[in-house]
């Protein structure tokens, strides 16, 4: 048996009590992103039987490849469409409520809800009620606007639906620091803007917005993540990144490559440009949110 | 002290139980069928299980087809592979192509010294999963082929004969023009599948090569060719009926669009796989259907052929102890005897793999009473296959499916013309083709 100070010491405690989470994010995180560098570096077959290195050829293929071009291509589309929309319908929303006095809480809750709703439940949702066969909405575009909605034929068809599928999980989760961005605005520098005469638009613009920077700042950084990275299920759900790749974004080429086409080599290359882009991302909000912060 | 005691008490019950549980050999077996396909699946495995003592097959149902075949695969990188894995027909140049990861099924036969006799089985479902020198690598076991359905209650509205599905496209296309212009119904034709029903069965139907090497059956080195005259006058034909309303396409893949504009009487026809024919029958309670054969053009010389299959085989993935390869050998043989293979045809709709299975459904009396059962053998029995209608065999075929779709939806959108878009199938296909050797060659 040992004793209890080998195994408690001052030394060993504060790693004992960190192993949990070390392990946690060993296993799950180091781990794989490490397997993936090594995997980005090799072609093997899908079973593994036989494999050779090929240093950087993975990526090399990746940007002579017209269908990755494309996918960065589509990626920033969708990310800017989504992020603008999503930020923007639910700045509106939360300036609607903020207004609002005593309805305002039972909006706030209704407003929630659809982010309780599960990304592949929200996109068989939108496939629902935009199929072009069965749905309600090509039935609407058709007989009241001449608009003959299909987005397994019409690109940009497609594009608005993963947009606005997308955005609208979004919505709620913005919504809700809006309302919390507006709530700590001192009411008082609006009122004496107020009575010094200027009106709710000019208000808006001159105090409201700026005060609400960094709020916008930081949910413009989780909204950008949000459709780079966890978009997937709509996209798989609703259009699976076509047609002919009009929608395919990068994550989810990610996928196709690995699970579908079995090629290991290309979709970990590809994974690792994610990630690097996702170390960018994070950087750039604690090096730029967190001063903004101090207004 | 305790701890041992405990431990020696543990190791020996685990024993205890382990030597009770390899009294019978326990065969992994994992499928891609869900729903009622999955009962019936299943029903298969207990009806073996129940049949001897020595053997438990247990199945165990993985999702989709790919889903199912990609976690067989990380299974077998981890060394945690079933006994039994269920792959879809494009799967097998992967499959094949990974011999050290697969038993092909003749070689387990002779291994394991079972009774086995490759003529029994019908050649045009087996010819699709032998190797050059035709032996049988796997086991088929849940095999389709495409057929034409009709709505009789449109065709009759449409002054059409209901009893007559159309037999050649020029018919197809003119029956439309009848039905859309009556107003009978709002739209003519639709297809699930267009990568396998109006490409790959299309060019075997016209006996036209999909690739060299018989369709890809000769190597590795092999290249596509589905951009003959025949196949772009086709897909020309299909994009201009689309633009014309005739035709409606029902989306990538499986065209998941498609099943419903036929069963609410938008589309009057519809070609999909026989399997689907349970289906269509359950959702089509308001009228009644007819069954044909696929559409053809009747100025090709040998057309038409024979249709080619699609579906799902069983491969034995390499690890297993010799009792649980000697299990699957007598799983095999059970599954492919004329009773079992018989009431699985019956019950789902896909084709009877032995000739003696088809022998004893019509005996049964099966064909007389479900009409429409019997076109998918027939079509795929007309003449004996060419190489250009074995069937096809190419690597990292999931992708090419793929492209198939993407450059069909560019040809429907208006992009790109019926030679660009099937030679652009082609020079994307030869790409993936070219890799898939670079990583098995």
């Amino acid at each position: 048996m040992q004793t209890k100070r080998t195994i408690f010491g001052n030394k060993g405690l504060p790693y004992l009590l960190l192993a949990p989470q070390l392990a946690v994010t060993i296993i799950f995180f180091l781990w794989p992103a490490a397997q993936a560098v090594r995997q980005s570096f090799l072609r093997e077959d899908a079973f593994g039987l036989s494999s050779s290195f090929v240093g950087l050829r993975n990526y090399t293929r990746l940007f002579d490849n017209p269908e990755y071009l494309n996918a960065i291509k589509v990626t920033v589309v969708f990310s800017i469409s989504t992020v603008v929309l999503a930020l923007g319908v639910s700045l509106i929303l939360a300036l609607a409520v903020d207004r609002m006095i005593r309805s305002g809480r039972a909006y706030t809750t209704l407003l929630v809800w659809p982010y309780a709703v599960a990304p592949a439940v929200a996109g068989i949702l939108w496939w629902f009620i935009f199929n072009p066969t069965i749905g309600i909405m090509p039935y609407i575009l058709e007989n009241l606007f001449g608009y003959d909605w299909n987005h397994s034929l019409t690109p940009n068809d497609a594009m608005i639906l993963v947009v606005v599928a997308a955005a609208w999980k979004q919505i709620s989760y913005n919504f809700l620091f809006f309302v919390a961005g507006l709530q700590s605005i001192p009411t008082s520098l609006r009122e004496a803007a107020a009575i010094d005469g200027a009106g709710p638009v000019k208000r808006f613009w001159t105090i409201t917005l700026p005060l609400l920077s960094p709020t916008t700042f930081f949910l413009l950084v989780v909204n950008v993540v949000y459709t780079l990275f966890e978009t997937f299920a709509v996209i798989d759900a609703t259009t699976e990144g076509g047609p002919a790749q009009a929608t395919n974004i990068l994550v989810y080429k990610v996928f196709r490559d690995g699970f579908v086409g079995l090629d290991f080599g290309s979709s970990a290359a590809q994974s690792v440009i994610l990630m690097g882009l996702v170390i960018v991302l994070t950087v750039i909000q604690f090096r730029f949110v967190e001063r903004r912060v101090t207004y | 002290m305790k701890i041992r005691q405990i431990a020696t008490v543990g190791a020996v019950s685990v024993l205890a139980l382990s030597t009770q549980a390899s009294a019978q050999t326990q065969i992994d077996w994992w499928h891609a069928m869900g729903g009622e396909l999955g009962v019936a699946t299943e029903a298969v495995a207990e009806g073996f299980n129940a049949s001897q003592s020595d053997y438990v097959v247990v199945p165990s149902y993985r999702g989709s087809y790919t889903e199912t075949m990609t976690g067989a695969i990380a299974a077998f990188r981890a060394g945690e592979q079933p006994d039994i894995v269920q792959v879809f027909e494009v799967g097998t140049g992967t499959m094949m192509a990974a011999e050290g990861a697969i038993v092909p099924v003749y070689q387990l036969m002779e291994q394991t010294g079972a009774a086995f006799d490759q003529t029994a089985f019908l050649p045009a479902v087996v010819g699709y999963y032998t190797d050059p020198d035709g032996n049988m690598l796997s086991m088929p076991f849940n095999s389709s082929t495409p057929i034409f359905y009709y709505n009789k209650t449109v065709f009759e509205a449409a002054g059409l004969d209901p009893e007559q599905s159309p037999r050649t496209w020029a018919e197809v296309e003119a029956f439309s023009r009848q039905i859309m212009e009556s107003g009978a119904a709002e739209c003519g034709f639709t297809t699930g599948w267009v990568s396998w029903v109006q490409l790959e069965n299309f060019s075997a139907w016209h006996n036209q090569p999909i690739g060299t090497l018989q369709n890809g059956f000769g190597g590795l080195e092999t290249e596509m060719t589905v951009n003959g005259p025949i196949q772009v006058r086709h897909w020309e034909n299909l994009a201009r009926w689309e633009e014309e309303g005739l035709f409606r396409y029902g989306g990538p893949g499986g065209g998941a669009d498609a099943p419903p504009a036929f069963y609410a009487q938008q589309c009057a026809m519809y070609m999909n796989s026989s399997a689907s024919r349970a289906g269509v029958l359950n959702n089509t309670p308001d009228f009644e259907v007819g069954f044909g054969m696929l559409p053809y053009y009747d100025d090709v010389a040998g057309a038409p052929q024979n249709s080619i299959i699609g579906g799902a085989t069983l491969w034995v993935l390499s690890g297993g102890s010799d009792e649980e390869q000697a299990g699957v050998a007598a799983f095999f043989n059970y599954l492919s005897s004329p009773e079992v293979q018989a009431g699985w045809h019956q019950q789902t709709g896909y084709l009877p793999i032995t000739q003696a299975a088809y022998e004893l459904s019509t005996e049964q009396g099966y064909y007389e009473a479900n009409p429409g059962a019997e076109v998918s053998i027939q079509q795929m029995t007309m003449n004996a296959p060419t190489d250009n209608s074995r069937g096809l065999r190419f690597g990292n075929y999931v992708q090419i499916r793929t492209v198939i779709d993407e450059e069909f939806q560019r040809l429907l959108a208006g992009d790109v013309d019926a030679q660009g878009a099937l030679d652009a199938v082609v020079a994307r296909g030869n790409a993936l083709i070219r890799d898939f050797e670079d990583a098995n060659g």
